[in-house]
């Protein structure tokens, strides 16, 4: 097959490839991969595809409520397939609303600790000496305490300097930051690790020749080449992100009710459990556990797919 | 040069190896490595194996010790040793044969030991897995083997750990280990390629005078023809995966017969006169994917003709040796074509 | 033959190069371990005139390497001096004129796979110093200009739209030859550049290397621990041991009548190709560490001509025929000169 554009010639080359060809051969990782197609899709497609508005309070009513899910019981309604919860929000509606929300903020907030962390990672590992102590001082620091903890200190710090209205606008991005703050460690860590690698390799030692500044040879010749770990534990990241702000969430402290994510929905539904209206809780949990489940099966695939290569 | 062992068991070869072909299997096909490689090794000789990277000489040695790494697998062929077939025996009975009979020594000294174990411990353990002998007796002979290859303070450096000896000490406790169960064969890769210049003609004289004084033949696998020349009694040069060229290592070295051996002599600086230009061979040795149809050097050969290009050549006698080149055959080698010429 | 008295194109005089690999200062005071200090070049004195190549020889842990890249810039010297073209790589300059002076001198480094960045594609690898020092005017400028490089070195033009991981060994350090050429440089430091090849692409390489210098008029500091191959393309030959400059003289005078005992156990060890018979005589013991190298001439432990002054004193770099030796013996007169020979007996 001749193509005679780049992008074909590309397209016949990544056919070819190692990578395409351990992909195909493992099937969980394909059925990842749909899975986690489909949810994104599901998720940003929401507003077109959703049955209802659960979040605009003009189209609730009180007496859609606390509907059972369609299949289990002769009260459930096709306009409310999963059912409802008590205000009469419609939980298919509310998981694709969610769930698009909780892979923002997971995107984003993995985003912001791979900005993070590659930066002063890469500072780290090229400067050495005194500035490579420090910041892997800070970093050392910042380990010693669980993830969750260092989110719910910088959230709360912020709710504590801002009003809650004001906070609630945004709280989007207070969550993202969080995250993202407690997360950079890793990706630095491994950075580092890579740029003392690759700093004593002849060819950055050509361009040093050359007169090149280090912040061009950081970024042109030693960034490219230390990127490759830190995708695949970015992709592992994500499952655990959305974790920490479905957890966050849970307890109150993330995304407020009224744009609410999985987290959220679970919390929500959570007090209605004793009386019996499991399905409110359930279905986003189940969803959360799947999205969360699929996106970790393709970290393991990249992760294994891509050692060959970076041995 | 020829040890005195040699002369009893004249007819009776050592290590046979007969049509051996290892291969790869990929996903995109099967990779020929080593293609159709015949040799004996008398007992007590020095037989050098050359060729350049990729050529399939340390295969051929891995194969022999039953050291291949899997996908790597033996297709076809045989190897006899001492008149038993070793080839396709089990990994138990392998293991048994490793070490008691056929030693190894690899380029890397600092791989080849096991840095948590001391030396002594390493010594005994293997002596004592191939000769029925108690602790005690075991020591006092890996003490005696450290003293033969020249380690000084031997009763006190057994106890020594491997990072503490220097490369070329560490290289001299390597061939003690490959020694000391009494091997009739040593199978040595690079030996002496990760050595300084000085260090490495220690370990080259080491080598022939132990192997001479145990009567201890070798297989001596390296891309350094400066060792081969100091080394070795006979040398067989290899050349994408096959042997071009075989025979007694002076005649081989001084007026080769296959064009490759000869191009391969001329490119290497000599100290007897200085040129203005190094005879090349220009282009490079073909990937096993690529490897043409007839004579695999046939691309680079400024000799080639008609029948180098579809038919194979097998070793044929030429010279003291033997040469697989149809310019050795009684038919020639056909209509002359000319090469093509493009640089490695 | 260089001329003594012109002024020379490349001149380094009593080039220093400390490392201190000292455990941290935590550690020694707990433990009460001493500062420790490499001296991995100690004080080397070398003219090379225009035109010519400088071959440094020496064993692993001698210092060539080092002294390659101070003359690069790569380290500081901790002492000494780097002339080029009489001017000194030390004194402070300007963006501009340190520019312009970097680009006359470059390298080509050892290992053909650690020296060109895997992501890069060969033509920006090759284009690299021309955009750096701004020596094109257009885009099709420096197509042009890579392509010519590109022919120099027996690649193709289109060859610059592939990787590195695409070229073999030989081919890559052909890339890295390109490259060091890219700003029309004329001195080139050449780091064990076929040390990693095999033979045949190293008689390629090698006869590359010497048509180009014929062809712009290069001056070749060519570093190596191959004998054979400095025999082959040098001018002259300087001979190094722990950081120390034992020898240097011209190439045929330096390998037909060695000086320096360590020169002469250094060619004993070459092997005999020609097959004349000639006996290798290895010397016992090996290089010591540098950390604590013996006190006065440092070869003394393994040196057959060593005497009690050789113990105490560190022998100075004294002319002797056609060049210098630093050693005790030959001032002493001690030591008769040998005529070597390697061609095979007739």
């Amino acid at each position: 097959m001749t193509a005679r554009t780049a992008f074909g010639q590309w397209l016949n080359r990544a056919a070819d490839s190692d990578i395409w060809w351990s992909f195909k051969s493992s099937t969980t990782t394909v059925v990842a991969t749909v899975v986690t197609l489909l949810i994104i899709a599901m998720a940003f497609l929401a507003p077109v595809i959703a049955p209802h508005t659960p979040f605009d309070p003009g189209s609730l009513s009180l007496s859609d409520g606390l509907k059972p899910p369609v299949l289990v019981s002769p009260d459930g309604d096709w306009t409310f397939p999963l059912g409802t919860d008590d205000q009469g929000r419609d939980v298919l509606s509310s998981i694709m609303y969610g769930t698009r929300l909780s892979l923002v903020v997971g995107f984003a907030s993995v985003v912001v600790a791979l900005l993070l962390g590659i930066t002063l990672g890469l500072v780290s590992g090229y400067f050495g000496g005194t500035v490579d102590a420090v910041i892997m001082r800070i970093a050392d620091v910042q380990l010693t305490f669980p993830a969750i903890l260092v989110a719910l200190l910088i959230d709360g710090l912020v709710r504590g300097l801002i009003s809650s209205r004001r906070h609630d606008e945004i709280a989007t991005f207070v969550i993202i930051g969080a995250i993202g703050l407690s997360f950079w460690v890793q990706y630095a860590r491994t950075v580092r690790g890579s740029v003392l690698v690759e700093k004593n390799k002849e060819y950055v030692q050509a361009a040093r020749v050359i007169g090149l500044s280090p912040a061009l040879i950081m970024v042109r010749h030693v960034l490219p080449n230390v990127t490759g770990p830190v995708l695949v534990i970015a992709t592992i990241n994500l499952g655990l992100a959305i974790i920490t702000e479905a957890t966050l969430s849970f307890l109150g402290v993330g995304l407020p009710s009224t744009q609410p994510s999985l987290g959220t929905l679970i919390r929500l539904g959570n007090d209605l459990l004793q009386s019996g209206e499991w399905w409110v809780t359930v279905f986003p949990g189940i969803t959360l556990a799947v999205l969360v489940l699929a996106v970790n099966l393709l970290g393991d695939w990249l992760r294994d797919a891509l050692n060959p290569k970076l041995r | 040069m020829v040890p005195g062992g040699k002369a009893a068991a004249r007819n009776v070869p050592l290590l046979e190896v007969k049509n051996l072909r290892v291969e790869f299997p990929t996903r995109r096909g099967t990779l020929l490595a080593v293609d159709n490689v015949s040799f004996d090794i008398a007992p007590g000789e020095v037989l050098g194996v050359v060729g350049e990277s990729g050529a399939g000489k340390s295969l051929t040695g891995n194969a022999i010790i039953g050291l291949l790494e899997p996908p790597g697998r033996i297709a076809a062929g045989e190897i006899h040793l001492e008149g038993r077939r070793i080839d396709n025996l089990p990994y138990e009975e392998m293991r048994k044969v490793r070490g008691a009979r056929i030693g190894a020594i690899f380029q890397d000294p600092l791989t080849s030991l096991n840095p948590l174990y001391s030396v002594a411990r390493q010594l005994v353990e293997t002596i004592q897995t191939h000769l029925p002998m108690s602790a005690a007796a075991a020591r006092q002979r890996a003490i005696d083997l450290m003293k033969e290859v020249g380690i000084p303070g031997a009763e006190q450096r057994i106890d020594h750990y491997p990072h503490q000896f220097s490369g070329g000490m560490r290289q001299r406790v390597v061939i003690a280990l490959a020694l000391c169960a009494g091997p009739r064969l040593i199978v040595a890769d690079e030996p002496t390629t990760a050595l300084d210049v000085s260090i490495q003609a220690q370990i080259i004289a080491l080598l022939k005078r132990l192997c001479r004084e145990h009567g201890t033949a070798v297989m001596l696998v390296t891309h350094d023809m400066g060792v081969i020349a100091e080394t070795a009694d006979r040398v067989a040069v290899m050349y994408a995966g096959r042997i071009v060229e075989i025979g007694p290592v002076r005649e081989v070295i001084k007026q080769a017969s296959h064009p490759y051996t000869r191009g391969l002599m001329g490119s290497i600086p000599s100290l007897g006169h200085r040129s203005d230009r190094l005879a090349q061979i220009d282009g490079s040795m073909p990937r096993l994917t690529e490897i043409p149809p007839g004579c695999a050097f046939n691309p680079r050969c400024l000799h080639r003709g008609e029948r180098c290009l579809v038919e194979r050549p097998e070793l044929m006698p030429a010279g003291a040796g033997r040469a697989a080149c149809w310019l050795h055959d009684r038919q020639g080698v056909g209509a002359p074509v000319a090469a093509e010429l493009a640089d490695a | 033959m260089p001329d003594g008295r012109a002024s020379q194109f490349i001149r380094i005089a009593g080039l220093k190069r400390y490392f201190d690999v000292s455990p941290s200062w935590l550690v020694r005071k707990l433990e009460g371990r001493p500062r420790q200090i490499v001296q991995a070049v100690d004080g080397i004195d070398i003219e090379i005139a225009k035109g010519e190549t400088f071959s440094l020889v020496g064993e692993s842990g001698c210092g060539k390497s080092t002294v390659a890249r101070l003359v690069v810039g790569l380290y500081p010297p901790t002492a000494g001096r780097i002339e080029f073209d009489g001017n000194d790589m030390a004194r402070r300059r300007s963006q501009a004129e340190s520019a312009a002076l970097r680009r006359r001198l470059q390298m080509i480094f050892q290992d053909p796979y650690a020296s060109l960045n895997p992501r890069w594609r060969v033509f920006d690898i090759v284009a690299e110093p021309i955009r750096a020092f701004g020596l094109s005017t257009d885009k099709a400028d420096l197509e042009r200009q890579v392509g010519d490089l590109l022919r120099q070195v027996r690649l193709t033009p289109a060859d610059g739209r592939k990787y590195p991981h695409e070229f073999s060994g030989g081919q890559r350090q052909r890339v890295s030859i390109a490259r060091a050429l890219a700003s029309r440089p004329e001195f080139l430091v050449c780091d064990e550049p076929t040390s990693a090849l095999d033979v045949s692409v190293q008689a390629q390489i090698l006869n590359l290397m010497m048509d180009l210098q014929r062809r712009f008029g290069l001056t070749y500091l060519f570093i190596s621990h191959n004998l054979a191959v400095v025999y082959h393309i040098s001018t002259r030959v300087g001979v190094m041991y722990l950081g120390r400059l034992v020898e240097q003289a011209p190439t045929d005078t330096l390998f037909k009548r060695p000086k320096h005992p360590y020169t002469r156990m250094l060619l004993d060890t070459i092997p005999d190709l020609e097959m004349t018979g000639r006996q290798r005589a290895p010397v016992a013991g090996e290089v010591p560490s540098p950390i604590s190298p013996p006190s006065g001439c440092s070869f003394h432990p393994r040196c057959p001509f060593a005497n009690e002054r050789c113990r105490i004193e560190r022998p100075q770099l004294l002319a002797v025929e056609g060049g210098a030796a630093a050693c005790h013996a030959i001032e002493e007169g001690r030591l008769a000169i040998e005529e070597r020979s390697y061609a095979p007996p007739r």
